[in-house]
């Protein structure tokens, strides 16, 4: 290839990259994705080994990060920490879920049920889960349960009110047809409103789900004896930043991997959604 | 079937209308944008109640929606989760009719409006024209007393619209149903009905109604035809002027 196309299509996709909805090849796409994680690494290497962060520790080196991790790995007190995290997340999200999804398509679809949930739901909505803390570890004390209390509070009137949102913007002209294909209101509920939700739902999912993770987090900082949470803080007591860092990528990773697993789950148990092309 | 129905919510949507149609007759209603001609098809439907007056389908008054009066929307509204066969099936299952009949029923409507070979594919992959296709299968397909139709090729571009006009008439010579049908567009009117009701501006009342005397099959020739073009006139003149005083042009008349 001579030089001359080279720097034509070099600024062709540079030109492309930039107008506005311009779709990009895929290679095109991810080295620039690359780049983008080579140079946040590179900037971080740099700063690290040359030294230029002072005092050292402040910013630990790739290396030390990745030894740690892998020595927390193999004496599984890395694996004990995350487990414990994951447990209190998976419960009380799991909780928030069997009870807002319900609720939530009841008081979107029906004005009684909006009328009667959304005043208090959307109050409580706004109140900071972390300032409820306190209040929780008086009334429930410290614990595993009161971990569960925190990431089902902090999910669950979101989770309801998105939920509600999801079943109101069924389209009215989908229940209409089920009603003259001679649908009964009971069935139109479980057959066509229920189904129509399921996209979003599935969605609401997974976005609530990321934000356990930080509710979680602080519910540890406060008070906790296992966790990745607490494991940072003892941490920084020690001033072991890198096994501060090591947290942090294993919280990163996990929340990762909770997004890709629910993508996943959309594609195979919604084939149908319109959302996925 | 018969209905007279009167006024619709706050604002008065329509207004002392009366219509009668018989068994298997193809009837259309064109009117202007906001003439209610939507909110007479729904009241039919059952799926408005109107502020007084009644609809009687055999003599007897209807109560809510059902499916004896099957409708077609503009927007499609295929349920997404299910396969184009699961759709049409759906009324036959809410019947809970034999598995194998279903399918049977289902797969001939299906080839009816030429869509073999995507039963198995879900509205997302499908066309506009197809999905309305289904949709019009799925409504058929359910054995309604009449069949209610919104302006349901309005979505639709031109040259589709023609070949699903066609199609509709083929249909209904071929399962003759009561079809009420809805549409601005007035050759499509002329073209799919055996008579037309002209509707005023809102409040929406009858003002005129042609009988469309073109014989069955009606192929495209038709719509170049000197009677047609006739017909056609009348229909513009009366509709233009409502036109007008929707868009509040001229003085609308007590």
């Amino acid at each position: 290839m001579s030089q001359l196309s080279l720097s034509t299509r070099g600024r062709a996709v540079l030109r492309n990259s930039l107008r506005p909805q311009t779709p990009i090849p895929r290679s095109h796409y991810a080295t620039i994705v690359i780049g983008s994680l080579g140079l946040l690494f590179g900037l971080w290497a740099l700063l690290s080994y040359g030294g230029f962060v002072q005092p050292a520790y402040f910013l630990p080196t790739p290396t030390e990060v990745l030894s740690s991790g892998v020595r927390m790995t193999l004496d599984g007190s890395l694996i004990e920490q995350a487990w414990a995290s994951i447990s209190v997340i998976i419960t009380g999200w799991a909780l928030a879920v069997v009870l807002a999804v319900p609720l939530g398509i009841l008081m979107g679809s029906f004005k009684f049920f909006e009328a009667l949930f959304e005043p208090v739901v959307n109050f409580v909505r706004y109140l900071p889960v972390s300032a409820m803390i306190p209040l929780l570890i008086l009334y429930i004390g410290l614990g595993f349960e009161e971990k569960v209390a925190v990431i089902f509070i902090g999910t669950f009137f979101q989770l309801i009110l998105m939920v509600a949102d999801v079943a109101a913007h069924v389209p009215k002209d989908l229940i209409d047809s089920a009603y003259t294909l001679g649908t009964s209101r009971l069935r139109v509920v479980t057959h066509v409103l229920i189904p129509a939700t399921l996209p979003g739902v599935m969605d609401n999912l997974r976005i609530t789900i990321g934000w356990a993770w930080t509710y979680l987090i602080v519910a540890e900082l406060v008070a906790a004896e296992k966790g990745l949470g607490i494991m940072i803080l003892e941490s920084q007591r020690g001033l072991r930043t890198d096994r501060i860092f090591v947290g942090l990528v294993t919280i990163g990773l996990l929340g990762f991997l909770s997004d890709i697993i629910f993508k996943w789950l959309h594609r195979i148990v919604l084939p149908w959604s319109p959302r996925i092309r | 079937m018969k209905f007279r129905t009167r006024r619709g919510a706050e604002v008065v949507a329509v207004d002392d209308l009366s219509l009668e149609v018989a068994d298997r007759e193809f009837v259309s209603v064109v009117g202007p944008s906001g003439c209610g001609k939507s909110t007479l098809l729904r009241i039919v439907a059952g799926l408005v109640e109107p502020s007084s007056g009644e609809v009687r389908l055999n003599g007897r008054r209807i109560d809510g929606p059902g499916a004896d009066r099957g409708m077609v929307f503009q927007s499609y509204t295929l349920f997404p989760w299910l396969t184009v066969q699961g759709n049409v099936e759906f009324g036959s299952r809410l019947k809970a009719m034999a598995a194998a009949q279903r399918t049977k029923v289902a797969r001939e409507y299906i080839e009816m409006v030429g869509l073999a070979g995507f039963e198995h594919h879900y509205p997302k992959e499908l066309s506009g024209g197809m999905m309305q296709r289904v949709a019009i299968a799925r409504a058929l397909a359910n054995d309604p007393d009449v069949l209610l139709m919104d302006e349901p090729f309005g979505a639709l571009d031109a040259q589709t619209r023609i070949i699903m006009q066609e199609l509709l008439v083929g249909l209904w010579q071929r399962t003759p149903k009561t079809i009420i049908f809805i549409t601005h567009d007035i050759d499509e009117a002329i073209f799919l009905s055996q008579r037309v009701y002209i509707m005023t501006a809102r409040p929406g009342r009858i003002k005129q109604t042609l009988d469309v005397n073109l014989p069955y099959p009606r192929s495209l020739d038709v719509l170049t035809s000197v009677a047609f073009t006739a017909m056609k006139r009348a229909v513009l003149d009366s509709i233009k002027e409502e036109g007008l005083k929707a868009l509040s042009l001229i003085e609308t008349s007590a």
